[in-house]
């Protein structure tokens, strides 16, 4: 499934991990549009579009931008560098709730 | 000599967190592009964590998506945008067996997504600019949410057309043997990382502004 380029030393992901990947990533997709026509409360649908896309995200850094297949030391540095700020970022959303629910009925 | 050599061999087999030599193992340009995407990420989920706060605010935030023509537009630009991703995944592989014919095709390929997920989404732009939606006005409701829109796909859709540019570049490049296959790595993470903000965009944008009517 995976191998190594003797010529470059990269790694070569085999075809059919490839397409599994990409069909995985399609299938996830179409999910998602059946889950928009449910009717489901709001905040329940943003956390099921939410997780979902966090799944596909992290298949295409894994298989696709081959994270999966570096020194452990550069995904440590990467991914909980953007989760932490990316975390810190929603500090501001109990503010949005607070100004709904201040608007007059 | 000897010494030298095994002061060498000491400092490459150090662990990574110890200062060993080559930490993360992996070129300059890549971890450059890694560094940049890490910054662009960052940009990216600002705009959407922004757009988020503004629709959870918002009681009559507009829904005016039908099944026809939007989201199916949109799904299948989803579509052009993760078979590109997997045309460059197969432009990598050939460029590292060294298939410089196959990388080129592969990298064309993907181009070729690229440029039809700008047609489509140019397209969907025009059409909602017809009915009346602008960066301040929409006749649905919140008239942030053109404001938001535009925003945020523009910027998505500036970073294909940078990216759809950059493959063009790299085409070029691969067929005079100018670029090698580390320089067609470095873009494919590039334009994985396009495909993979829109992944975000679809859902938050789109998915959530259905009309179910």
């Amino acid at each position: 499934m995976v191998s190594h380029s003797e010529k470059h030393g990269n790694t070569i992901l085999g075809n059919r991990l490839v397409l599994g990947v990409w069909v995985w990533l399609l299938g996830l997709t179409g999910l998602e549009v059946f889950l928009a026509y449910e009717r489901l409360p709001l905040r329940l649908m943003l956390a099921l579009l939410m997780g979902i896309s966090v799944i596909k995200a992290a298949l295409i850094m894994a298989y696709f931008m081959h994270l999966r297949f570096e020194k452990r030391s550069l995904v440590l540095t990467l991914v909980p560098t953007l989760i932490i700020v990316a975390s810190l970022l929603t500090v501001f959303f109990p503010d949005s709730f607070r100004l709904l629910n201040m608007r007059p009925h | 000599m000897a010494e030298a050599s095994e002061a060498r061999i000491e400092e490459i087999s150090m662990s990574e967190w110890d200062g060993g030599s080559l930490p993360y193992s992996v070129g300059h340009k890549k971890l450059g592009m890694w560094l940049f995407i890490l910054s662009d990420s960052l940009t990216f989920s600002g705009l959407l964590i922004g757009y988020s706060y503004v629709r959870v605010a918002s009681p009559n935030w507009p829904t005016p998506f039908h099944l026809w023509p939007t989201i199916a537009m949109a799904s299948l630009m989803t579509f052009c945008l993760l078979s590109s991703s997997l045309t460059m995944v197969l432009g990598v592989n050939a460029a590292n067996r060294g298939d410089r014919r196959a990388a080129v095709r592969w990298i064309l390929c993907t181009l070729l997504g690229g440029l039809a997920f700008i047609v489509l989404h140019a397209n969907e732009w025009r059409g909602l600019i017809s009915e009346g939606v602008t960066l301040f006005r929409n006749p649905w409701g919140t008239p942030l949410f053109g404001a938001t829109f535009f925003g945020l796909t523009g910027m998505h859709m500036f970073h294909v057309a940078t990216g759809v540019l950059y493959l063009g570049a790299m085409a070029i490049g691969v067929s005079k043997n100018r670029f090698g296959p580390d320089h067609v790595e470095v873009c494919g993470l590039y334009w994985h990382f396009v495909d993979l903000v829109w992944m975000f965009i679809f859902p938050l944008v789109y998915l959530l502004s259905v009309n179910r009517h």
